[in-house]
């Protein structure tokens, strides 16, 4: 008796700052570090409305007089354009924050898109067997063997095509996560399936069937969580990459329009101002989608790591 | 044995299939050919014939397999953007794209191996740390932003580079060449480093990898103890065992690297397969872009499966299993 009431009952907060992840975390100053800068990008892309001194979308905000203004801290900059502006008198800094925030929409769309169909296809795929799961890892293998950029180039060219005039401003993001998902729900779907085969033998799923459970919660509420872990890694270091492929087929000019820049779409337009002088048009929003993915990758690395049970 | 290659090759078959019916399906989904070919005049009698002449009116399965059985003799039709032969295109941009992946390629070996080498058996020093950080910012950069970035510094700023197109070229029959000129070694460079640039950290991190597991094995101890001097031992002994997962790989990277060069290739204006494709894209062309998906997934294909082959072959273990 005495033992449990010694006992402290761990709240879920407090377990979570109790946790070996949570001490692994503290331990890693890069990891900590990247979270931080990670948090502030964020932070600051979704708070563009309020910190940016300009409403990049609003033309009536445009003067042209401002046009091609070299960043503050070089003769000729002007506040409150803090790194310039480019050939339409366009604020680069609120640019950068308005067109972080479409990357980091269209990254962690795809990323539970792809997270949605991978996992529910690897479920079924690895709990059913049979023709379900031959056709689907056929299908995953296909779509590996050719290069993920042709895939998405192809992917996202095409259905542009396909989108009625009035729906294209709203439809190329969607298009865009889609042509992204398409290609990284294999990797979940291949990492639970695998997962599932070995769960679906052990005695706590068969005993659970046995007493009449019927597949569906089978496989949500009992396999789901013990595939979870290696799925967890593999979507934050898929975050970075699906941000780097959005970013690609922007600059490429077949993701995001000028109208609605992302990352991508900015270093883009200001790629055709390299030789006239003004750099920062292009260095800005480039330096901004390095940190953001070297932070997404550093955080990812340190989980895949700290996750490892072999690592420990 | 056999079962394995004849297996690998199905499969090889099989993905090459999937991909000619996926360029096919883009083919038939954007647009009517029958609109494009003929002027808005035509009569209905006009593209009923033209209709009927191009196989439009067969069934899906009939003209896909028409497609198939085109494609494989190298005639994916002509361009409808300025009715060229596409083989025959995408044929004349080839040398530029295989020689930028080419030399991309052996700079990342140049480089990558003694990065590799170094940060495995200096791994405590500082600045072996540095090429482990590095190789960390090495894959999270974007291709195309390296590119900038090298054209800013190289180009525009220091001036020691071309930032754009081959230079002069030397024909050598069905072959065009920039490795012979100054210019076109000049503006190789560039674009090479950053097609590179990832794979120098790939290689890297494969090599160190390896030397890890390699140094810690029997062999590499008894050598130290007959007192072979630490760099024969390292850049000899344990080194030549790294290399077979090294070149499978690189072999593996190529057709990555054939693809991925269009993202250079756009930045660096370079003459190749991928800018065609590019351009390709952005007039919908889509015989090119037909052609582009179908030859690069066979280069891809057919590398994948050579090494998979290979390996069959050189790793014993795999021998009897029935994989």
């Amino acid at each position: 008796m005495t033992d449990q009431a010694d006992r402290k009952v761990l709240s879920r907060t407090e377990a979570f700052f109790d946790s070996d992840l949570w001490w692994s975390f503290k331990a890693h100053k890069s990891a900590v570090g990247a979270a931080i800068v990670l948090a502030l990008v964020i932070v600051a892309a979704f708070c563009a409305p309020v910190l940016s001194p300009q409403d990049p979308y609003d033309l009536a905000a445009l003067e042209l007089w401002n046009a091609e203004l070299p960043p503050i801290w070089m003769e000729g900059g002007q506040m409150p354009y803090l790194l310039g502006t480019d050939v339409q008198g366009r604020d680069i800094l609120s640019g950068i924050l308005y067109g972080t925030r479409i990357s980091i929409v269209i990254g962690v769309a795809s990323v539970v898109v792809s997270l949605f169909v991978g996992i529910g296809l690897g479920l079924m795929a690895g709990y059913y067997g049979g023709w379900i799961d031959n056709v689907l890892m056929r299908v995953g293998d296909v779509l590996l063997s050719i290069p993920i950029v042709l895939v998405a180039i192809l992917v996202s060219s095409v259905a542009q095509q396909f989108l009625p005039p009035a729906w294209r401003e709203a439809g190329v993001a969607a298009v865009l996560v889609l042509a992204i998902a398409m290609y990284s729900w294999v990797q979940y779907a291949r990492v639970v399936r695998a997962q599932t085969m070995v769960e679906r033998r052990k005695e706590y799923v068969q005993a659970s069937r046995l007493v009449g459970t019927p597949a569906r919660r089978l496989m949500l509420k009992h396999i789901l969580p013990n595939t979870l872990t290696p799925i967890f890694v593999a979507a934050t270091l898929n975050f970075g990459l699906a941000i780097l492929i959005e970013a690609t087929l922007s600059f490429l000019g077949v993701g995001m329009p000028p109208n609605q820049p992302s990352l991508g779409t900015l270093i883009r337009v200001g790629n055709q101002y390299l030789f006239s002088g003004s750099w920062w048009i292009v260095l800005f929003p480039s330096i901004q989608l390095c940190i953001l993915v070297v932070a997404v990758n550093m955080l990812g690395d340190w989980l895949r790591d700290a996750l490892n049970p072999k690592l420990r | 044995m056999l079962a394995f290659i004849i297996k690998r090759l199905a499969n090889a078959v099989f993905v090459m299939l999937s991909v000619t019916f996926l360029a096919f399906v883009i083919f038939t989904a954007v647009g009517d050919p029958v609109d494009q070919m003929l002027n808005e005049q035509a009569t209905q009698e006009q593209r009923d014939e033209l209709r009927e002449r191009l196989g439009l009116e067969a069934p899906f399965l009939v003209q896909y397999s028409k497609f198939v059985a085109r494609a494989a003799t190298g005639d994916f039709g002509i361009s409808f953007r300025n009715q060229q032969d596409v083989l025959a295109m995408i044929g004349e941009r080839f040398p530029a794209t295989f020689e930028l992946v080419l030399v991309a390629t052996f700079i990342s070996l140049v480089v990558g191996v003694p990065m590799g080498v170094i940060t495995a058996i200096r791994r405590q020093t500082w600045y072996a740390e540095a090429m482990q950080f590095t190789s960390i910012i090495g894959v999270s950069l974007p291709s195309f932003v390296v590119g900038i970035g090298l054209i800013l510094i190289f180009s525009v700023w220091l001036g020691w580079f071309p930032a754009f197109g081959r230079g002069e070229t030397v024909d050598l029959g069905w072959w065009s060449t920039g490795l012979l000129t100054h210019s076109g070694r000049m503006s190789i460079v560039l674009p090479a480093l950053s097609l590179s640039l990832f794979q120098i950290t790939l290689v890297m991190r494969l090599v160190r990898a390896e030397m890890l597991e390699v140094l810690r094995s029997d062999f590499i101890k008894f050598a130290r103890a007959r007192g072979v001097p630490a760099r024969r031992l390292h850049f000899s002994h344990a080194l030549r065992n790294c290399l077979m997962p090294v070149v499978t790989m690189t072999a593996m990277q190529v057709g990555g690297l054939i693809a991925f060069a269009l993202v250079t290739e756009t930045v660096f204006q370079w003459p190749g397969m991928g800018l065609l494709f590019i351009q390709a894209v952005t007039f919908v062309d889509v015989p090119i872009m037909a052609a582009y998906l179908c030859i690069v997934a066979l280069i891809f294909v057919v590398l994948n499966t050579i090494v998979d082959m290979a390996y069959a072959v050189i790793d014993p273990r795999l021998k009897g299993a029935d994989a």
